[in-house]
C-alpha cells in the first residue's frame, strides 16, 4: 500500500507531493521536510530504503531531484523502487527528455499522469502507452 | 545499485541541470505560475515565502471570485492553488471553484477542476456532495474523455452515501466496448467495494466477467477486487485459483502484447499481484496449493534475468512459496534463491533477502543457519536499516540458548539509536525475549533494567505492568521467587543510591513499587534508609506528581514503627499541603496509617503472605448483566487487540468521548498487539497507583488471575531438545567445534577487530546465536520439555473451597491500593461495609454459575434471553405488529407438547443428526415460530418451523434469516410460500462462520400476507453457541506439531481440573471431549493434546497440561478470536461439570 508520493529536489524544495491517505494540510510539511532529511542524508552506497516512524520511505535519486515513496511494511520495496523509474520514464516519454523544470511547470499533468498510474495507494496501471493515452486526448481536443 | 541508475541517467540527461532545454517546448516560464515558482525560488527565509504565498492568494481569491474570469484562466489559478497548498498553505476558498471548474470547463479545464478537487478535498467533505451531479452528467456524456476523467474521480473519492446514485451508470460501464472505460468501471467499483461493501454486493459475478475480459488492462484492475476479496474470505474464492494459474502462466509466458512489458519482463506488477493471490488461496490448504506448483516453478525459472524487477517478483514467488502447502523441490529453488539475495553485493537486494528470510525463518529456522555468518557480517553492516532488518530476523530465531547474545546486540542498537519508534519497538521486543527466555535472575533484571532506562516513558505502558505482575504472581519455586525480589531490590537500592535524576519516571515509579513491596525481605536493609531514599525522589525537580505519589504509596508500606514513622510523618506533613489533589491523598493516608500500624498491616498485607484467591476468569457472574445490556442495545464485547485492529482500519477522526469504558487508566491497561490476544488484557491495580483504580468495593474480587501474558515457551519449540542432545546442532563444519560450547559466554561482547581473530570471534558469536535451531525444530511437541530450566514459569493459584475463597475475597488483597481506595471510600475507616459488599456480589456470583447446568441448558437460557429480547424489540420495530405482540406476550408455558410435535416435522434428512431443543421464537395472531440447530457432521443445519394458527392459509411466506458473524445460505431449493391452515411449513439454512464468537445471534424477519388484509412481518431472533459449531478433528502428532507451529493466534488460561477422578487430566479431557466434540489426539503423563475444528476448515488446537492442581491449556488456531472464544467454552464446560 502506497502512502504517499514525493518529489523534492535536493534544496530540499517540494516539486510534487500526492497523498493517498488523508495527511491534514498541516501535518503535511513537517512530515515532508523530515522525509526529505532521511533520504537525503543517506549515501550512494546505501539502501534505498528507509524506516520512517511505522513505515518505509523507498526513494530514488534523479540527478538533482529525489523522488520518494512512503510505503506500509507489507509492501514489496523493490518493486515500488522500480514503479518510480517506470514513473519517470513515462514522464520521460510525455515531455520528451524531462527535466525537473517540466515538473515544475507542468504540475497538473505531471498529477494527472500519476493518478493514471496510482489510485488509493494501490498501483493501477503500469503500461506506459496507456498511462499516457487520457492525457494526450485531452491535449489533441485542447490543441484542436 | 547501479547499473539502473547509471543507465537513467545517462537516458536523462536533462535531469541533471536547472538550465531551460531547447526540447523542453511546454516551459511555460513567462506564466502567472513561472512567475510564483520563481520568486519562491529565489526567496531565502520561509518568512518571506509565507508573505509571497499569503499576497499570491489574495490575488487568486479576488480573480476567482470575480464573475469576468473565464474557465482558461480558471484553470490556471487552479494550478496556481494546487501550487500553494502543495506547499502548505490552505486555500480552502478555491474550493468551490474547483467543483466548478469541473462542472463548466472544456475537456483540459475539466480535468484540472477534477484533479484540484480530489487534491483539495478528502473523502468526507460536504463539498464532495456537490460534485456527484457533475459526475453524473459526464458518466452520460458521449465524450469518452470525459467519461474517463468522472470515472477516476469516482475510483478516488466519492461520498459513500451517494454510491446508489451512480452505480447503475458505472455497472453500464463495464460492458463499454472501449477498455479504458472497462477498466476504469472496474476500479470504481473497487473503490465503492472499499468504502460501502454492501452496496456493491450484487455485483460479484460481473467482477468475474471482469477477470475473463479479453484485455490484460480490464483483467489486472479486478485483481485489486479478487485480492481484497480473498484476504477478507479465502474460502469463498478456491474455485478461482485454477483461473488465477492460468493467468499468471499466460503473463508469465511472455502471452500479454509488448507495451506491457518493463524493461521487457511481462507485467510484472500484475505477476506480483497474482502471486499475492496465490499465495493467500494456497495458505493450509493442500489441494489448492498443489494446482499452483508447476506455475510457481516456472515463475522462479523466468525470473532469472538480472534486473531489479525479477528480484522483485522473486521475491513475490518466494513468499508465496513458503506460505502455502509446502513442496519440497519448490522450498530448496525457494531457499537457494534468499541464498542469491542475503549473498547479493548490491544493498537494495541484501535488504530485500533479509526481509524475505525473516518471513521464511518462522516456517524454517534452518535456513537461518546456512546463512549465519551473512547475518554476522549484516549486524555490522554500516547501514542502520540492514542492521535493523538484521535485528528483526534475530528477534525471529531466539530461544533459551542464544536470547543472550541476540539481546545484547539489540541493546546495542538501541544504545545508538536516534528514531522514537524504533526505540519503542526495539524495547518491547528485548522485553518480550526477557521474559519468555531469561536464563537466571541476575540477568533478567538487569536487562530489564537496561530496558526501562534506555525505554524511558516512551515505551509501551504493558511493559513495566508486565515486570511487575511477574514479581508479584511469582512462579512455582518460592525460593526463587524471593531470590528474584530480593535481586531486584539489591538492584534498586544500589540504583537509587547513584545518580538517580537521571532515571526515566516509569523506571522510578517500577522501583518505587518494588521497594515498597519487597525491601523487607533484604533483612540488613532498615526501612528508614530506603525511605531516605525514597524521599529523595521527592525533593527531585524532574519527578512527575505521578511518580511521587507512587513514592508516597511506597512509603505508606514501609512506615512502620520508630524513627520510620517521624520520617514518614515529616514527608507527609510536607505534601500534604501540596497543590495536586492526588498527592496530597496519599501523603494523608500516609499520615494516617503510618501511626496506626494495625490498620496499616490489615491494609497493606505483605503479598508474600497472600492466601491465593479464587476468580471467576471468564466472568460468568456478569452474564445476566451482559445479556441485559446486549438485550438493551448495547455493542458486544470486542477484545482490546481487536478494538484497535478496527481503529487503526479506520483512519478517520474518533469521535468517540472516551477511549475505554474499563474503569482503569491507560497506564495500567495495556492494549498493544504486542502480546498475544487474552480474553481480558487487564493488569489489575498492582500498579500501585490507586487513582487509577476507580471501581469500589466490588473490584477487590475481580483480580484477574487467569489473564496473562505469554511467558515461556513451555518447551514446545524443539530448540529445548538440544541441551540434552547438543550434537544435533546442524552447524557447517568450519564452526562445528565452537558451536559444541554452546553457551557461548565468550563471545557476549564481541568487538571486531581487523584480524584473523575478528573472524574467529564472528565464528563464535554465529555459534551462540544459532545455536537451538535445528532440523529438528517442527518436530518434538510434547514430552521431554519439562527438563529444560524453563526460569520463570508462572505459579498456579490453589483452587480453594468455595467457602474460603469467598472469606478470602472479602479480605483486601494482593494489590495495596485498591485495598486502600475502598477504606478511603469509607471515609478513611471501616473496611467492613466494602467487604460486606464483595461477600453478597459474591454469593450472586456462585447463583448466577450455577444456573446453567448441562450444555443444553446453556441453550436454554440464552433463547429464554432473546425471546424476552423479541418481546422487547417489537414494539418499536413494527408498529403493525405491536397489538399482535403485546397479546402474544403473556403466553402460557411453551413447552414440551408442542416440541414433540415439531420434532416431528423435521425434515427426513435431518432427522438422524442431534439437534437442540426446539423452542419458540416468535409468536403472532397467526404464525408460531420456532427454532432448533441441526449438528450435522460437517455442517450445521437451522430449521425454523413456520406453524400457521390461524384458520385460513397463509400466503407468501418469506423467512429472511442473517447474522453479523455467520454467513446462512438458504438451503430450501424454493422457498415456503403457502402454509395452510394448522399446518407447519420447515426453513432450512445452512451456517457457516465468519467471525468466531461465543455465542451467535441470528436476526430473523418474517413477512407473510394473511388472504385479507395488508402484508405483515415479524422480527425475530435465535442464539446458538459456538459449541455447535466444534467438530472433532482428527489429526497425527507429527500433524499437530506442524500445525501448531503455522498458527498465530493463540491464548492461554489455567482452568480448573475435574478433581473427582483418579486421573484428573483423563477425566477433565473427556469430560472437554463430551462437551465441546473436541479430538483428544495424545496424552503423555501429564499432558495432552487436543483438536477441533470450527465445521470443517478452521482448526483449533489445544495443548493441556496437569500444573500445581490447575489444567494449563494454550490455545491455537489461524483464525483470529477463536482460541478466545473457544476457551470460554472449556471454561464454562469445566464448570458445569
Amino acid at each position: 500500500m502506497i502512502k504517499f508520493v514525493l518529489m523534492v529536489n535536493q534544496q530540499g524544495q517540494v516539486r510534487l507531493s500526492r497523498y493517498f491517505q488523508p495527511v491534514e494540510l498541516s501535518r503535511r510539511a513537517a512530515l515532508e521536510a523530515d522525509a526529505v532529511r532521511c533520504c537525503l542524508s543517506r549515501s550512494r552506497d546505501q539502501c534505498s530504503f528507509v524506516e520512517y516512524k511505522d513505515f518505509k520511505l523507498v526513494y530514488r535519486q534523479y540527478a538533482a531531484l529525489y523522488i520518494v515513496v512512503g510505503v506500509t511494511d507489507s509492501e514489496n520495496e523493490l518493486s515500488i523502487y522500480e514503479l518510480i523509474h517506470n514513473f519517470v520514464e513515462v514522464l520521460d516519454k510525455y515531455f520528451s527528455r524531462v527535466s525537473e523544470l517540466d515538473i515544475m511547470f507542468n504540475l497538473d499533468c505531471v498529477h494527472i499522469i500519476l493518478d493514471e498510474m496510482i489510485q488509493n495507494g494501490d498501483i493501477v496501471e503500469t503500461n506506459k502507452s496507456r498511462i499516457l493515452a487520457p492525457l494526450t486526448a485531452i491535449d489533441k481536443m485542447a490543441d484542436g | 545499485m547501479s547499473d539502473v541508475v547509471e543507465k537513467t541517467l545517462t537516458a536523462l540527461p536533462s535531469l541533471l541541470s536547472l538550465d531551460t532545454q531547447p526540447g523542453s517546448a511546454r516551459l511555460s516560464s513567462n506564466s502567472k505560475l513561472g512567475n510564483l515558482i520563481r520568486g519562491i525560488t529565489e526567496l531565502t527565509s520561509k518568512h518571506e515565502e509565507e508573505k509571497l504565498i499569503q499576497r499570491e492568494l489574495s490575488s487568486i481569491k479576488e480573480q476567482v471570485s470575480s464573475p469576468n474570469t473565464t474557465m482558461r484562466q480558471m484553470k490556471e489559478l487552479m494550478v496556481r492553488t494546487i501550487y500553494c497548498e502543495m506547499l502548505g498553505y490552505e486555500a480552502s476558498f478555491s474550493y468551490i471553484h474547483a467543483i466548478k471548474l469541473a462542472q463548466q470547463g472544456n475537456v483540459l479545464e475539466k480535468r484540472v477542476g477534477y484533479l484540484a478537487v480530489s487534491l483539495f478535498l478528502n473523502e468526507s467533505h460536504e463539498l464532495l456532495l456537490l460534485l456527484v451531479n457533475t459526475v453524473l452528467k459526464d458518466l452520460q456524456s458521449t465524450n469518452l474523455i470525459e467519461v474517463c476523467m468522472a470515472l477516476t474521480v469516482v475510483s478516488q473519492m466519492f461520498p459513500k452515501d451517494m454510491i446508489p446514485a451512480i452505480l447503475p451508470l458505472v455497472e453500464e460501464k463495464l460492458n463499454h466496448p472501449k477498455e479504458i472505460i472497462r477498466r476504469k468501471a472496474v476500479l470504481a467499483l473497487y473503490k465503492f467495494y472499499l468504502i460501502a461493501p454492501n452496496q456493491v454486493q450484487h455485483i460479484h459475478n460481473k467482477f468475474r466477467k471482469a477477470l475473463c475480459d479479453k484485455d490484460p488492462g480490464v483483467m489486472s484492475a479486478s485483481l485489486h477486487i479478487y485480492l481484497q476479496l480473498i484476504q477478507e474470505n479465502p474460502e469463498g474464492y478456491k474455485d478461482l485459483t485454477a483461473s488465477f494459474v492460468a493467468i499468471l502462466k499466460q503473463v508469465v509466458g511472455g502471452k500479454l502484447p509488448m507495451d506491457f512489458n518493463y524493461h521487457s519482463v511481462p507485467s510484472p506488477w500484475v505477476q506480483m499481484q497474482l502471486l499475492r493471490i496465490l499465495s493467500l488461496l494456497g495458505k493450509n490448504d493442500q489441494s489448492t496449493s498443489e494446482i499452483m506448483y508447476e506455475v510457481l516453478d516456472e515463475s522462479l525459472r523466468r525470473a532469472e534475468m538480472n534486473h531489479n524487477i525479477t528480484y522483485a517478483i522473486l521475491y513475490e514467488c518466494v513468499r508465496c512459496i513458503y506460505t502455502i502447502h509446502p513442496a519440497s523441490d519448490l522450498l530448496e529453488k525457494a531457499a537457494k534463491c534468499i541464498g542469491n539475495f542475503v549473498l547479493s553485493r548490491k544493498i537494495n537486494l541484501k535488504y530485500l533477502g533479509l526481509k524475505a528470510l525473516t518471513y521464511v525463518v518462522q516456517q524454517d529456522p534452518k535456513l537461518a543457519l546456512q546463512h549465519q555468518m551473512t547475518i554476522i557480517e549484516c549486524l555490522d553492516h554500516p547501514d542502520f536499516i540492514i542492521k535493523r532488518e538484521t535485528l528483526e530476523l534475530l528477534f525471529r530465531i531466539t530461544n533459551a540458548q542464544n536470547v543472550t547474545v541476540i539481546v545484547e546486540k539489540m541493546l546495542e542498537f538501541l544504545r545508538i539509536s536516534k528514531d522514537d519508534y524504533t526505540t519503542i519497538d526495539l524495547v518491547g521486543k528485548v522485553a518480550e525475549l526477557a521474559e519468555k527466555y531469561a536464563p537466571d535472575n541476575e540477568w533478567f533484571i538487569e536487562t530489564m533494567n537496561t530496558v526501562f532506562s534506555i525505554g524511558g516513558d516512551m515505551m509501551q505502558p504493558d511493559i513495566p505492568n508486565g515486570f511487575l505482575k511477574l514479581l508479584s504472581e511469582g512462579f512455582d519455586n518460592v525460593e526463587e521467587d524471593r531470590k528474584l525480589r530480593l535481586f531486584a531490590v539489591n538492584s534498586y537500592v544500589s540504583l537509587l543510591q547513584g545518580e538517580s535524576s537521571k532515571l526515566p519516571q516509569r523506571f522510578l515509579q517500577v522501583i518505587c513499587w518494588v521497594l515498597g513491596e519487597y525491601s523487607h525481605l533484604r533483612e540488613d536493609l532498615d526501612p528508614a534508609v530506603v525511605l531516605k531514599l525514597l524521599a529523595k525522589l521527592l525533593d527531585m525537580k524532574s519527578s512527575s506528581s505521578e511518580t511521587k505519589s507512587w513514592v508516597l504509596m511506597a512509603m505508606t508500606k514501609l512506615c512502620l514503627g520508630g524513627a520510620a514513622s517521624s520520617a514518614a510523618q515529616e514527608v507527609s506533613e510536607a505534601c500534604s499541603s501540596s497543590l495536586d489533589t492526588i498527592l496530597r491523598q496519599r501523603a494523608h493516608e500516609l499520615q494516617y496509617l503510618s501511626q496506626n500500624s494495625e490498620l496499616q498491616a490489615r491494609v497493606l498485607p505483605r503479598s508474600d503472605r497472600l492466601e491465593p484467591v479464587e476468580v471467576d476468569s471468564s466472568l460468568s457472574f456478569l452474564d445476566g448483566f451482559v445479556s441485559e445490556a446486549l438485550a438493551a442495545g448495547a455493542a458486544p464485547y470486542k477484545p482490546p487487540h481487536q478494538r484497535q485492529e478496527e481503529l487503526s482500519r479506520s483512519k478517520a477522526l474518533s469521535l468517540e468521548p472516551y477511549g475505554l469504558s474499563l474503569p482503569i487508566s491507560m497506564s495500567s491497561c495495556s492494549i498493544t498487539d504486542r502480546q498475544s490476544p487474552t480474553l481480558l488484557s487487564m493488569s489489575s491495580g498492582l500498579s500501585g497507583d490507586s487513582t487509577d483504580v476507580s471501581h469500589k468495593g466490588g473490584s477487590t474480587t475481580l483480580k484477574l488471575d487467569g489473564v496473562k501474558r505469554v511467558w515461556g515457551k513451555e518447551g514446545y519449540l524443539a530448540q529445548k531438545e538440544l541441551v540434552e542432545e547438543p550434537a544435533q546442532v546442524e552447524v557447517p563444519s568450519p564452526l562445528r567445534s565452537s558451536s559444541q560450547q554452546g553457551d557461548g559466554d565468550g563471545s557476549q561482547t564481541p568487538t571486531p577487530t581487523p584480524t584473523p581473530e575478528c573472524e574467529q570471534e564472528k565464528q563464535q558469536l554465529a555459534s551462540s546465536l544459532f545455536v537451538g535451531l535445528s532440523s529438528q525444530s517442527s518436530v518434538c511437541l510434547l514430552g521431554k520439555s519439562e527438563s529444560t530450566p524453563q526460569r520463570f514459569r508462572r505459579k498456579a493459584k490453589g483452587s480453594g473451597t468455595s467457602l474460603t475463597a469467598s472469606e478470602q475475597t472479602s479480605q483486601p488483597f494482593a494489590s495495596p491500593s485498591s485495598a486502600v481506595d475502598s477504606l478511603l471510600c469509607n471515609n478513611l475507616l471501616d473496611s467492613n461495609i466494602a467487604s460486606e459488599l464483595v461477600v453478597s456480589s459474591s454469593e450472586q456470583t456462585s447463583q448466577l454459575s450455577e444456573g446453567p447446568s448441562t450444555a443444553d441448558g446453556a441453550c436454554d437460557t440464552e433463547v429464554e434471553l432473546t425471546d424476552s429480547d423479541v418481546k422487547g424489540s417489537v414494539p418499536a420495530v413494527s408498529r403493525d405488529d405491536c397489538a399482535a405482540a403485546a397479546d402474544s406476550a403473556p403466553r402460557e408455558d411453551p413447552d414440551k407438547p408442542e416440541d414433540t410435535s415439531l420434532a416431528s416435522h423435521l425434515p427426513a434428512e435431518l432427522s438422524g443428526f442431534s439437534h437442540s431443543e426446539i423452542i419458540p421464537v416468535c409468536t403472532d395472531r397467526s404464525l408460531d415460530l420456532s427454532a432448533c440447530h441441526v449438528q450435522k457432521e460437517n455442517s450445521l443445519v437451522l430449521a425454523v418451523f413456520v406453524t400457521n394458527s390461524s384458520d385460513c392459509a397463509i400466503q407468501q411466506i418469506l423467512v429472511r434469516v442473517e447474522s453479523e458473524e455467520l454467513e446462512v445460505s438458504c438451503l430450501c431449493a424454493s422457498p415456503v410460500e403457502e402454509v395452510r391452515s394448522h399446518s407447519v411449513a420447515v426453513c432450512q439454512y445452512s451456517l457457516t462462520v465468519k467471525r468466531p464468537s461465543v455465542h451467535f445471534e441470528l436476526a430473523g424477519l418474517v413477512s407473510y400476507q394473511l388472504p385479507v388484509g395488508t402484508p405483515q412481518s415479524v422480527q425475530f431472533s435465535y442464539k446458538l453457541p459456538l459449541t455447535s459449531f466444534i467438530r472433532p478433528l482428527t489429526v497425527t502428532t507429527e500433524e499437530y506439531g506442524t500445525m501448531w507451529l503455522a498458527f498465530s493466534h493463540d491464548t492461554k488460561q489455567n482452568l480448573t481440573l475435574v478433581s473427582d477422578d483418579q486421573e484428573p487430566l483423563a477425566a477433565t479431557l473427556n469430560a472437554l471431549k463430551k462437551k465441546l466434540q473436541v479430538q483428544v489426539v495424545e496424552v503423555i503423563g501429564m499432558e495432552g493434546i487436543v483438536a477441533c475444528c470450527l465445521l470443517q476448515d478452521q482448526p483449533c488446537l489445544m495443548h493441556c497440561r496437569v500444573h500445581a492442581g490447575m489444567l494449563a491449556v494454550w490455545l491455537r488456531s489461524p483464525v483470529p478470536d477463536l482460541p478466545d472464544c473457544l476457551l470460554y467454552h472449556c471454561q464454562r464446560a469445566l464448570q458445569e461439570h
